[in-house]
């Protein structure tokens, strides 16, 4: 008989029971899915994105689906920071599974802002820094697609938090092992990646947007390969962990991402779908394991064979 | 709310371009009160991901009923199946109409199969009361037979006369409201496109009634998580009086007086 395989993750000082999250903004604050998902069973609960004030989002239409994709522009509407802490917290300290706090700012101090309260907030985890999402602009552009506003944003919640952070990079930059470098040479403790891919959608008889803020990002299996490729140029650039996203549905997408190089995934748009997904992805890898004689999750991470150096073709 | 798979009966045309889809869902049927829906996940195609929420027309023991028009590649594809076939059901989800106050005179008004989210509140109500409803042509006034049989009036409007008085559906509305009413009180429920809504809506603010309109909204989870179905409502406490709410968990079904909305609407 085989040994019961490993399947523990490490992200910095947090150690999680298995490596598969729900990702930021598919899985609320964590009440919304309580009935439906054994949230003692998820290796992390990764919250919808956090800012210092309430904030309202976008108008509707928020979503549109697309072939084997959704895009969204949700906005980033929240209770804020006061709000959270208030509202959801109790909850969240009540299950005991890691709490990871997605946290985003206007301006960099903002960031900083919520990093510190946050870090001295009890039953919060680690701190998930997106910098990538679509719908948050510094200027005309995201934060996390110049390495300069990247870079400031990555130190200086470092500098106010001591609790493992970990910048969420976008899928968006030509060279995503220069962001992936970029996090672990400001003290990150782990990389997240992808955000979703900006996109857009036109109604051709109306010749109007699908979308009330005109432009979104795209989730979903769509993504899934583009992710992968992503996954695997930025896993291979540094030390710290990967945390991958992006189309999981099944089993075989996550393990792709442990092949070419996570540490642990999420799961996003797939829980709107079938909300017990992430438990199956649970199941899948520690039976793929079984099946291949691995010992622990390590073994499989970034165990991708490859005959000749990347190039592309 | 439960997850269930459950499993088609039987799939059968109704007037016009309208079915209907009766499945056996043990778990869930017996929980569904009215005004309530379900997200049902699609058989195909596979790059349809999305569940679509769907009203429940009726609920019987286990049995559980849909009415829907193939509209969209979803609701294309649903036209496929048939008995056995599996369906993933998620629900049931929302918080449904209230039921009518005893002293009113329950009064229900629906647009094309907006009627199918009001035959269970019809059949929850203890007394007949009068349904109002509207649609562009004859094969749009659906499931009539059906609030006849519960002993309920019937008032029709089409728009092209083809069947009931031609207009819209406030035509026989107003003149219920203004002729036989009396000094009797309505209290209106109402399903169907926005603008219906609002009209029903001003009615009731203008009579000093209560109007329960059950608003449409596309969706994503079906469960408050993704912020997709977002609906504008009135909050004195937000800045500018207002706040968004969830129609798939605060709704679907809003009071008159909370739903702010936008021009156009
Ligand atoms: C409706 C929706 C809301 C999201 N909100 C956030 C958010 O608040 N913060 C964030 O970092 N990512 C957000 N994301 C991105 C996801 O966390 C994830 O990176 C992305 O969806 C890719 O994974 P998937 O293809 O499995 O969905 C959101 C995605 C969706 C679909
Ligand atoms: S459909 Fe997701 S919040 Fe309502």
């Amino acid at each position: 008989m085989t040994p019961t395989p490993d399947l523990s993750a490490r992200i910095g000082s947090l150690s999680l029971r298995n490596p598969v999250m729900v990702a930021s903004g598919t899985f609320g604050y964590g009440p919304e899915y309580a009935e439906l998902v054994d949230l003692e069973r998820l290796g992390a609960i990764v919250v919808k994105g956090i800012c210092l004030e309430p904030t309202r989002g976008n108008p509707p239409p928020r979503t549109v689906e697309t072939p084997s994709g959704l895009i969204n522009a949700i906005g980033l509407p929240g209770p804020g920071l006061e709000g959270f802490v208030r509202e959801y917290l109790p909850f969240l300290r009540s299950v005991p599974t890691p709490v990871i706090v997605n946290i985003w700012g206007r301006t960099v101090e903002e960031y900083g802002e919520v990093a510190a309260r946050l870090d001295a907030t009890d039953g919060v985890h680690a701190l998930e820094i997106n910098v990538s999402c679509p719908n948050i602009r510094e200027g005309s552009h995201a934060f996390g697609v110049r390495l300069d506003s990247f870079r400031r944003v990555v130190e200086t919640v470092r500098a106010r938090a001591s609790k493992p952070i970990i910048p969420k990079l976008a899928p968006n930059v030509s060279d995503i092992a220069a962001f992936a470098r970029a996090a672990e040479e400001c003290g990150a403790d782990a990389i997240s990646l992808i955000n979703s891919v900006p996109a857009m959608a036109v109604d051709i008889e109306t010749r109007r947007p699908k979308l009330a803020n005109v432009i979104g990002g795209l989730t979903g299996p769509a993504i899934h390969p583009i992710a992968v490729k992503l996954v695997w140029e930025a896993a291979g650039a540094v030390r710290i962990p990967t945390i991958a996203m992006g189309g999981i549905v099944s089993p075989a997408d996550a393990i792709e991402f442990l092949i070419v190089g996570a540490a642990a995934v999420a799961v996003g748009t797939a829980t709107f779908v079938e909300p017990r997904t992430a438990h199956a992805v649970v199941d899948g890898i520690r039976e793929y394991l079984v099946r291949h004689g691995l010992r622990s999750v390590a073994e499989l991470t970034g165990s991708l064979r490859t005959g000749r150096d990347p190039c592309g073709g | 709310m439960r997850l269930e798979n459950s499993t088609v009966i039987e799939q059968f045309a109704d007037q016009g371009d309208y079915r209907r889809l009766v499945l056996h869902a043990p778990a869930i049927a017996p929980e569904v009160r009215p005004g309530q829906f379900v997200h049902m996940r699609l058989p195909a195609p596979a790059d349809a991901i999305l569940r679509r929420p769907f009203s429940v027309f009726r609920t019987h023991a286990d049995m559980l009923e849909i009415l829907y028009k193939p509209l969209g590649r979803g609701t294309r594809a649903m036209q496929r199946l048939s008995r056995g076939d599996a369906v993933g059901l998620l629900g049931p989800l929302g918080n449904g109409f209230p039921m009518p106050s005893p002293v009113t005179v329950p009064a229900l008004v629906a647009g094309g199969y907006g009627m199918a989210a009001l035959y269970l509140l019809a059949r929850a109500v203890r007394r007949a009361g009068i349904v109002f409803v509207g649609g562009a042509t004859a094969s749009d006034i659906l499931c009539v037979p059906e609030f006849k049989a519960l002993g309920w009036e019937v008032r029709i409007a089409t728009e092209d006369g083809s069947l009931g008085v031609r207009g819209l559906v406030t035509a026989p509305l107003d003149a219920w409201l203004a002729a036989d009413l009396g000094d009797r009180r309505p209290e209106l429920f109402a399903c169907g496109p926005n603008p219906m809504l609002r009209a029903v809506g001003d009615r009731a603010i203008a009579g000093g009634w209560r109007a329960w309109l059950s608003v449409d909204r596309s969706m994503g989870c079906g469960v408050g998580a993704c912020l997709t179905c977002v609906q504008k409502v009135r909050d004195p406490a937000a800045p500018d009086g207002w706040t968004w709410a969830r129609v798939c968990r605060e709704g679907p079904v809003f009071e008159c007086r909370d739903i702010v909305w936008e021009d156009g609407e």
